[in-house]
Parts: structure tokens; C-alpha cells; sequence
């Protein structure tokens, strides 16, 4: 990273997060990874939490989410980032541990290992990306495509009697005693950035307390798959996709609202 | 030397305990020994069974087919086991619970009647020890003295109080031996 | 330390405390479930981590999680339980991770049956998982070695970042024997420096097994290579019985090597030449004795519990020098003693009939 020296009359305003690291992304123009993932890294700062972090990234669009951030890091195979975070965390209780998965990672072949960490309480976070659609495969329905969505592999639109309907993760999570804290914001624009931001504070606040299983879902973009020029896409998640995942609190434990 | 033994009866009739006692009781004598269960869906009603096999040399299979000692607790297993033991084997049936007729003229029969015994000692749960002191009374491999001690080593503690009443089984399963209707 | 009767899944368990290791994780399938619950006991009493996984899938990933932290970890299980864990197995070898995994065989294929088996030879020892490795394998035949080999397969996987598996059946983890445990080693208090604990002081670690570029993907392929070729020069284990002047070897790995030899005794009592090959290592295959060996015997009976497995890499080893055939049992059958015998006969009189096979005490003229 080139640093500009700042002379006396200068602010500093706005600068990288020290947790993310100084390399160019693979992600796509107008993709909202690079907020959550911006996000993420400022509120790990912010929580002095950079060098006791250990991120487990998934198989998906984010799949070197390990090297973006300035921390330790790995990588899970495709949906088992939860499994792999429990046995990280089991052994090093006093570090964080962090999942960064994408819907069709976390909903659909990682299923079980997401309701299994949530059911036992597992003290880890998870970062839910969910933009309704497999990206680095080049499109195809996810788990949580809408209905009548076309996709690669749903070229007619999502077509419910043959293949269902999207599962909400943040509603099926927070029916289970063992999650703490579970909530769906969006990253479609600045007000909603902003209340991401401080779900996310939360989830690694109730991890630090070693309060049990914290998920922060994201309503994201994918201009690229959805076939829509940033701007539409962030404007197609406030009007196709929150229609369908509603925002809001899902499970808020009694305790976390102490934090 | 090789001498292999087959216990089988219900679950419940420390069948898998007496087996051990045996096992460690040779391995306490110096023997090579083996014991093995048999196990899975077996282990739900029918016969449970196990198999000891006390030797002086390794042990190659801790499975026997044709044991030279059967102990048979119950009609089944009496069933089962009759037609397997070898040639000139032994085997030891519980005339409490047997009824059936033994059908082999080259082998031994032992019947004991444990389970009574067992009752007059006070506690049902001592059958097995009936049996196995009459087992090691017909076939003299181990002394009673080992068996005894491997009983006073491997009792579980919660049975401790039964100790004394489980070397009295051994001893009057050991009698059942001189029964003369151990015959050919 | 003494002897005491142990049964097989419970010794290897106990053997893997006391080699130090700091976490288990692991999911209920017969015939190794006495394995998981020693642990569960155990390692809660000792503070140590003991997890219950939902699956076998998520257990081996638990398994790879910890194992990025540098701690000595395994996990166990049977077969079918077995094949759901070959991916994270891949994960692991492609992250080139320490672990253990103990798989305790049973009948296959499908969901088989739960009796003793040696079906996952060529699952086990060609990859367990896609792309290209080997794990090691050590293959017991006593409670007693599968008590030694446990410990000597966390050395081995520290020693080479790999992936141990010891390979036992049925019938060695339902069976008492007596046997001795090591004494206790403490954990480990120190992290290798590749662990994942936390960037403080030092440079972000990364662990992952994904190589978009052709060229560093065979790169890193040439470094396990080179990691497996040190090993087959310096980890194969075998042992053997009766070899001296044998002319016909019986070759078999664990339960089966066990029960070859009974039948391998007899035949001796009745004058046969013959001697007994038991591979500890199953990869690596002990391949230079046993070439050294067909040098000086006539033929070769492989016995196994599966339909000839090992059997092809003892036709590699001892390279078409001497004729080499198989006796094998599946679906949980058990060879026995006098049918091994049976053979061992046939193959005695074949050779005294067949032409061009030399004996060795033809060969000593």
C-alpha cells in the first residue's frame, strides 16, 4: 500500500482497515463482498481483535477471503467452514474464529454443519453472505434464489413445483436454543451499511463474551450473474430480495442486549 | 496347547463378565489369551456369546468355530453350540433351563444345574460362576485359585459383597463335575 | 506398567490420550463406537477437547480444523463413515496437515454389515480422497500393536505434516487381549510455527489447498510427492515369521496376518516350509523386504478378508519373480486357520508338481 504522508493541515478520514490485507480482490465491479467484507475487518479493529482472529473462509466467490484479510486464515471445504471453525475454536477457546460463507456454502451443501454449530452454541461467528444465486460457478440457482429467478441452471425462472422454494436461514437458525444472536441486514445501501456494521460488532461482541453461536446474514449484490449494472442490482435487493428475506432481529438472546 | 472356550446364553446372564474372568485369569497364569464378543444385532435377544481362547503360543484366530469347550446357558445356545464343538469336546449345559436331548456321541456333556444352584446361594446372578467352576473342573487348564483371583482383581466394585458368594459358586459348579451323570 | 486386558477400540483410544492427543471428534458407527465413548470419558476428564460431530463429514472437518492449529488430533470410525470423511481427508493432505484416523473395517460394500472386513484396502492406501497422495497406513494384528502403532502414527503424521491412518477391523477393536499402555506424554505446549493461532507478532498464517494456477498446483503436487518419496524409503514395516528357510510365504496384514499364522504353525508341525510376511506399513508397501524375500522362496499365498487387494502390490513387489496367488474371505467372513491350511497344502504339492518353479533348497544346489 502506498502511504501519503499527511501534512499538518490535512484529516485522515478514510483509510484501509489494518484486518484487511493490501492485495487487489477477484471480486467483480459493483459486488458488495468488498463491503461485508470492509465491514468485517473495520469492526475487528475497532474490537482490538486482528491478532487473535483466525477466519475460516468458504468455497464460493469468497474462497480467498483468507488471503484479503491481514490475519490468520484458512480454507474450508465447500459449506463445512462451521465444522472446521468448531475444531479450530474447541482447541483455542480464546481466540476468535470467524466463518465468511456464501448462501449456497451455508444453505445448501453446508446445511448441516451450520444447524449443527448453531444447535450446539458453538462461540464462533458467522458472516452469511446470501445474494440469492451461485457466483463463482458462473450463476446458477442457489438455495435461496426467488422464485421465478432466472438463473444458469433455472433458465426458465425458479420454478417452485419442480425445485422449491428459498430457505431463509436467519429464521430457521434462530428457532434453535443454542444460537444467540441471529440477524439479516443489507448491504443495498448507506443507512443499511451502517446497521450491518454494528449487527456485525454484535456477533464478534457476544463471541468475545463466549456467549454462544452469532450470525449476521447480508442481503448482498450480484451484478455480474444477475445481469444488472451495480446501481440496478443494489435496487434489485431492496425490491425483489428483502421482500422475501425480511431485515431484522431474528433471535436476540436476553443477554446480548447488555453488549 | 490351545483350549478354546464358547459361553452363550441371554444377555443379561454375565455371559461376557464370565468369559472374562476366565481370560484374565489366564493371562494372570502366563497364558496367551484372547476374548471376543460376538456382537452387533446378535446382541438383542437370542444368544450372546463369547469366545476365550487360552493358548501357549499366539493366538491366531480369537474366532473359533469348533470350540473344544462350549458353555451353554439356554436352549438356544445350547442349540447352536452343540453341533460345532470338536471331536472330544466338552460341553456344559445348564440342566436348569436345558431341555433339550443331547444328540452327539462323541463329545462330553456336563449338565449342571446352575441356576438352581445359583438360587439356593442366594442370588441368580451367580449361574455363571456355577457354570464356569464346573467348565474348569472337567477341562483342567487354569487352577481355581487363579480363577478365584481374577474374580478378587476384575469384581466390579459395586459387586464387591458378592465376592465371597462367587467363589462359593465356583466351588459348587467345580462339584457338578463329579456328578455322575457326566458321562461319555 | 503391567499388562492388562484391554479391548481393542478402548487400548487404541487409551494409546492416543496417552500419546498426547488434545482433541477427538468423531460420530457412533459400529465396530468402533467404544473408541468414541473412551473418549468422550476420558479426554472431559483430562480437559481435553471431545466432540460429537453430526456426521462423519463434519467430524473430519472439525478434525482439519484443529489440525491447523498444530495440535495432535484424530478421529475414528468404520467404513462407510469412513468414505464421507475422504473429503476433508483431501482438504487435509492438500493442506498438508499432521492427523489420525483410525478405521476400524467392516463388511462392504453399501451399508454392508458390521463384521470384520479388509475392504477398504485399496479406499485407504491409494488415496483416501481425490487428487494424489497417500496416506500412511499402519495395520495392526494384536491389541498390542494397535496400541504401538496408535503412538507411532501421531509421530509419523508430526513428523511428515501427514495423514495417519491405522487400519484395524472388527475384530481387532471387539477383542480382549492383554497388553501394555505407554505411559502417559504430556500435550504439546508449543505450536509449530505454521499453526493458526492468531497473527500477533508475526506475519498472517494461511492454510488452504487451492492453486488456481496449473503450474503452482504441480508444484505444490511435486512437494507432497517428494514428502511421499521420503517416506517410502523410510517408513516401511513389516514383520515375519518362520522365514529362514521358508519356500512358500503367506503374506497377510492384521486379523488375517494373525490367523495365517496359526495356519502357517500347523504346517510347520507337519514338516511344510513355510513362513509368514505380515505388513505393519500398508503404505508404505514393504515392498524392498519382500522383493528381497522373493528371491529366495517358491511361490506366494496373499490371505485377506476382501476379494485380493494387497495382493496386487505383492505382485508388484515381488515383480513376476515367483508365482504369487490369493485366498481371501468377504462381507465379514473370517478365514480360518485349516481352510488357510488347505491352501498352504495345495500350493505345497503344486509346487513340487509345477515345473519351473524353483525351490529353495533347489536353488541352494
Amino acid at each position: 500500500m502506498t502511504t501519503i504522508a499527511l501534512n499538518e493541515t490535512s484529516t485522515l478520514v478514510y483509510q484501509r482497515p489494518h484486518s484487511l490485507a493490501t492485495c487487489n480482490t477477484n471480486y467483480c465491479p459493483g459486488c458488495t463482498h468488498g463491503i461485508a467484507h470492509r465491514l468485517l475487518a473495520e469492526a475487528i479493529d475497532e474490537l482490538g481483535l486482528q491478532e487473535r482472529t483466525i477466519l475460516v473462509a468458504p468455497v464460493g466467490c469468497s474462497v480467498f477471503a483468507y488471503k484479503y484479510f491481514q490475519m490468520d486464515g484458512c480454507e474450508a471445504a465447500h459449506g463445512r467452514a462451521p465444522a472446521m471453525a468448531t475444531g479450530i475454536k474447541r482447541v483455542q477457546p480464546e481466540k476468535m474464529v470467524v466463518t465468511y460463507q456464501g448462501d449456497g456454502d451455508l444453505a445448501s451443501i453446508g446445511m448441516a454443519e451450520i444447524v449443527h454449530a448453531a444447535a450446539r452454541g458453538e462461540n464462533i461467528t458467522t458472516i452469511f453472505v446470501n445474494n440469492a444465486i451461485y457466483g463463482m460457478t458462473g450463476g446458477q440457482m442457489a438455495p435461496t434464489s426467488l422464485p421465478g429467478q432466472k438463473t444458469t441452471s433455472s433458465p426458465f425462472g425458479r420454478d417452485t413445483q419442480m425445485t422449491g422454494y428459498p430457505v431463509r436461514m436467519s429464521e430457521l437458525l434462530s428457532t434453535l436454543d443454542g444460537a444467540t444472536y441471529i440477524v439479516r441486514r443489507s448491504l443495498h445501501d448507506i443507512a443499511n451499511i451502517r446497521k450491518a456494521k454494528k449487527a456485525i460488532l454484535t456477533a464478534l461482541k457476544v463471541q468475545m463474551n463466549g456467549m454462544g453461536f452469532s450470525m449476521v446474514e447480508l442481503l448482498s449484490s450480484c451484478p455480474t450473474n444477475w445481469g444488472l449494472e451495480p446501481s440496478e442490482a443494489l435496487h434489485w435487493i431492496e425490491k425483489n430480495m428483502i421482500p422475501a428475506f425480511p431485515l431484522g432481529d431474528y433471535k436476540v438472546h436476553e443477554e446480548v442486549k447488555s453488549l | 496347547m490351545q483350549m478354546e472356550f464358547v459361553f452363550a446364553g441371554f444377555g443379561g446372564q454375565g455371559i461376557m463378565f464370565v468369559g472374562q474372568v476366565l481370560a484374565y485369569a489366564g493371562m494372570d497364569t502366563g497364558l496367551e489369551v484372547t476374548w471376543i464378543p460376538s456382537y452387533g444385532p446378535e446382541m438383542r435377544g437370542g444368544t450372546a456369546n463369547c469366545c476365550v481362547v487360552l493358548a501357549d503360543r499366539p493366538i491366531g484366530s480369537p474366532v473359533v468355530h469348533y470350540p473344544q469347550v462350549a458353555v451353554a446357558f439356554n436352549n438356544p445356545s445350547f442349540e447352536k453350540y452343540e453341533p460345532a464343538i470338536a471331536p472330544n469336546g466338552l460341553l456344559v449345559y445348564n440342566s436348569s433351563m436345558i431341555t433339550l436331548d443331547r444328540t452327539r456321541s462323541d463329545i462330553e456333556y456336563l449338565p449342571v444345574p446352575a441356576t438352581v444352584i445359583a438360587d439356593e446361594l442366594g442370588d441368580m446372578r451367580l449361574t455363571n460362576m456355577v457354570m464356569l467352576g464346573a467348565a474348569i473342573s472337567a477341562r483342567p487348564t487354569l487352577s481355581l485359585d487363579a480363577v478365584k483371583q481374577a474374580l478378587d482383581d476384575h469384581l466390579p466394585s459395586h459387586r464387591r459383597d458378592l465376592l465371597e458368594a462367587n467363589f462359593m459358586a465356583l466351588e459348587r459348579g467345580m462339584a457338578c463335575a463329579l456328578n455322575p451323570a457326566f458321562t461319555k | 506398567m503391567t499388562k492388562q486386558m484391554l479391548k481393542g477400540n478402548i487400548a487404541i483410544a487409551e494409546a492416543a490420550i496417552r500419546a498426547g492427543v488434545e482433541a477427538y471428534f468423531g460420530y457412533p458407527i459400529t465396530p468402533q463406537t467404544e473408541l468414541l465413548e473412551h473418549m468422550s470419558k476420558r479426554m472431559i476428564e483430562l480437559k481435553r477437547v471431545f466432540l460429537q460431530a453430526e456426521s462423519e463429514v463434519a467430524a473430519i472437518n472439525m478434525v482439519y480444523g484443529a489440525a491447523c492449529t498444530g495440535v495432535r488430533v484424530m478421529t475414528s470410525s468404520s467404513s462407510p463413515g469412513f468414505s464421507l470423511m475422504q473429503e476433508g481427508l483431501s482438504y487435509i493432505a492438500g493442506s498438508e496437515l499432521p492427523c489420525v484416523v483410525v478405521d476400524v473395517m467392516r463388511g462392504g460394500p453399501g451399508l454392508g454389515n458390521i463384521l470384520p472386513s479388509q475392504g477398504d484396502y485399496f479406499q485407504i492406501t491409494r488415496s483416501a480422497g481425490h487428487g494424489d497422495y497417500h496416506p500412511i497406513v499402519l495395520a495392526p494384528a494384536s491389541v498390542q500393536e494397535a496400541i504401538d502403532l496408535t503412538v507411532l502414527a501421531f509421530e509419523l503424521a508430526d513428523k511428515y505434516r501427514h495423514i495417519v491412518i491405522v487400519a484395524a477391523d472388527g475384530l481387532i477393536g471387539q477383542m480382549m487381549e492383554p497388553a501394555e499402555l505407554p505411559p502417559m506424554q504430556a500435550v504439546a505446549t508449543e505450536r509449530p510455527s505454521w499453526a493458526l493461532t492468531g497473527a500477533k507478532d508475526r506475519e498472517p498464517n494461511a492454510i488452504a489447498s487451492f492453486y488456481l494456477k496449473a503450474e503452482e498446483e504441480e508444484a505444490f503436487n511435486q512437494k507432497i510427492q517428494t514428502t511421499l518419496q521420503k517416506i517410502q524409503k523410510t517408513e516401511q514395516r513389516s514383520t515375519e515369521f518362520y522365514t529362514d528357510d521358508c519356500e512358500i510365504l503367506v503374506v497377510g496384514y492384521g486379523t488375517a496376518g494373525r490367523i495365517a499364522l496359526s495356519a502357517v504353525q500347523t504346517a510347520r508341525d507337519n514338516g511344510m516350509k513355510v513362513g509368514l510376511f505380515r505388513p505393519l506399513t500398508l503404505w508404505p508397501f514393504p515392498e524392498k523386504r519382500l522383493s528381497e524375500l522373493a528371491d529366495v522362496v517358491g511361490a506366494c499365498l496373499v490371505v485377506e478378508m476382501n476379494a485380493g487387494q494387497m495382493v496386487e502390490d505383492v505382485r508388484l513387489a515381488t515383480g513376476g519373480q515367483i508365482p504369487v496367488s490369493f485366498y481371501g474371505r468377504m462381507g465379514g467372513v473370517i478365514p480360518m486357520p485349516d481352510e488357510i491350511l488347505h491352501e498352504i497344502e495345495t500350493h505345497c504339492r503344486q509346487l513340487k508338481n509345477c515345473e519351473g518353479i524353483v525351490t529353495l533348497s533347489e536353488r541352494a544346489k
